[in-house]
């Protein structure tokens, strides 16, 4: 379980993150919903402590991640796979060593075994065929799947990803949508979506957290979000189903 | 105006506060070195082997304008030829191998560590390390900074080889000292010194390149300008520490 407890982030004069608050549970696929610049992205990387709160906790099993030492934080780190918003694949290496790089850097996985693992990632992201292409070779959505098949490549507890559709057409958007559902589903686990696409949150997520000007403004079951009536939270909804013709 | 004086003392300061905090940060990272290997290998070969065409060019150009240019201040027939010898060995050896190769190297392997690592910065390519659970300071900079230092002694001998060498056969071809000659002005002021001196140079500037270009990529900001901006002040800023560190060598160790 990750716990975010009263956490506050200023950049030079700019406070970005005013006490937020939440919890994730186990198992749960959570969407960090909010405008662009609304403090989502940060708050992401509060959670694998690519950077530090200057005040308030972040809890990830119990372990207080801003409180242990750099080696400590790097065993807790290798809990978690993430998907960041370009994909972050390594240019200097091809698709299948990018998905190989975590098996070989963190496994005692021979050859043959990674090989195979490789192979069985790819495939899940439905992109077999792509091993030997380089990250400037793939369209955008094929780098962010074959992102995603390293990110899950050594099998994390928890994935984060960060705005996984955007810039991305909706046909892929979906596809995206539909392997993050059913990685969820096929490996239990803890999912955190950070997006401001509320079709991928409606598919996708069983809660939503939504943070406002930097606060923790709402957070519920999707059921919960449907029925709301905070007025902030339905013009950002709406805002978003009027994008995308749902209204 | 007491701000702007406060930020002109200040922000040199914190910037060589963040280079020291790095280089802590490497030197704790150097005991995982097996798992950088790897990397280390790549980075002897991007930053050494590659260079050595480049580096054996200049040292070559280098050291036969030297013959030349002594050659055309000695016009006195009481200075025996062989004091061109003498003089092109040991700046090439002392000065001209090491700073020359050093000034090469900023420009290409210092720039390119820095455009590197500052667009692995800025697609996130770093922060993808960090969340898997590696130390990326220990698997990008700790491997360039070893392969600059011992890469640039050898590519600072083959520079001094080189240029000697040219200087040698352009005084002879160009009939201005014989290549015995010259050889023979070269081994009568030659001290065992001299060589060694060379070689710490060559390290110390090995050293600050590829930890300088290293500091500037790995803390780039914004974008494709602040590669660009990582990359020139990499260069730039590893010229006038390697400057520095030629006289403050040259003072100390002479």
């Amino acid at each position: 379980m990750i716990s975010v407890t009263k956490v506050n982030k200023s950049f030079n004069d700019k406070h970005v993150l005013k006490d937020v608050s939440v919890d994730i549970p186990e198992g749960e696929t959570i969407a960090i919903i909010g405008r662009s610049g609304s403090g989502k992205s940060v708050l992401m990387k509060h959670l694998i402590g690519l950077l530090s709160p200057d005040s308030g906790t972040v809890t990830v099993d119990g372990i207080d991640i801003n409180a242990i030492t750099y080696a400590e934080l790097r065993r807790v780190r290798r809990n978690f796979g993430v998907l960041f918003q370009g994909g972050a694949l390594f240019d200097s290496m091809n698709s299948f060593e990018n998905v190989a790089f975590p098996l070989r850097t963190f496994t005692e996985m021979g050859e043959p075994e990674i090989e195979d693992v490789v192979k069985r990632c790819l495939a899940m992201v439905e992109l077999e065929d792509v091993g030997a292409k380089l990250p400037s070779e793939l369209s955008g959505g094929m780098q962010k799947r074959v992102a995603l098949a390293r990110a899950v490549a050594l099998q994390p507890r928890y994935i984060i990803y960060d705005e996984p559709t955007s810039g991305l057409d909706p046909e892929t958007s979906n596809t995206i949508d539909e392997l993050i559902r059913n990685l969820a589903d096929q490996l239990n686990v803890t999912s955190i979506v950070v997006t401001h696409d509320m079709h991928s949150v409606l598919n996708i997520a069983d809660r939503a957290a939504f943070i406002y000007e930097g606060r923790m403004h709402w957070t519920g079951t999707i059921d919960e979000l449907h029925r709301s009536d905070d007025q902030v939270l339905k013009a950002f909804v709406t805002a978003n189903e009027y994008k995308i013709g749902l209204s | 105006m007491v701000k702007q004086t406060l930020d002109i003392v200040l922000n040199p300061l914190a910037t060589l506060g963040r280079y020291s905090r790095l280089l802590f940060h490497a030197f704790g990272a150097v005991a995982e070195l097996s798992i950088y290997r790897k990397n280390l290998w790549e980075q002897m070969v991007k930053s050494g082997v590659d260079s050595i065409p480049i580096v054996c060019m200049a040292a070559g150009f280098s050291g036969a304008v030297s013959t030349v240019q002594t050659a055309y201040q000695l016009v006195t027939p009481l200075i025996p030829r062989s004091t061109i010898g003498a003089i092109v060995v040991p700046s090439m050896i002392l000065e001209l191998g090491a700073v020359v190769t050093g000034f090469i190297l900023a420009g290409r392997v210092g720039a390119r560590i820095a455009a590197e690592l500052g667009t692995m910065r800025v697609t996130e390519q770093i922060d993808a390390l960090e969340s898997m659970g590696l130390n990326s300071i220990g698997y990008l900079i700790v491997p360039r900074v070893l392969a600059g230092i011992i890469m640039f002694p050898v590519l600072y001998v083959a520079a001094c080889f080189v240029g000697i060498g040219s200087g040698m056969l352009i005084g002879d071809l160009g009939g201005f000292v014989p290549a015995e000659e010259f050889l023979v002005g070269a081994r009568e002021f030659f001290q065992p010194f001299d060589p060694i001196f060379g070689v710490i140079k060559s390290i110390v500037f090995g050293f600050l390149i590829t930890s300088i270009s290293c500091f500037k990529g790995y803390y780039t900001q914004g974008g494709a300008e602040g590669v660009g901006r990582s990359t020139t002040q990499a260069a730039v800023a590893s010229c006038v520490f390697l400057l520095l560190a030629d006289l403050v060598l040259a003072a100390t160790l002479l």
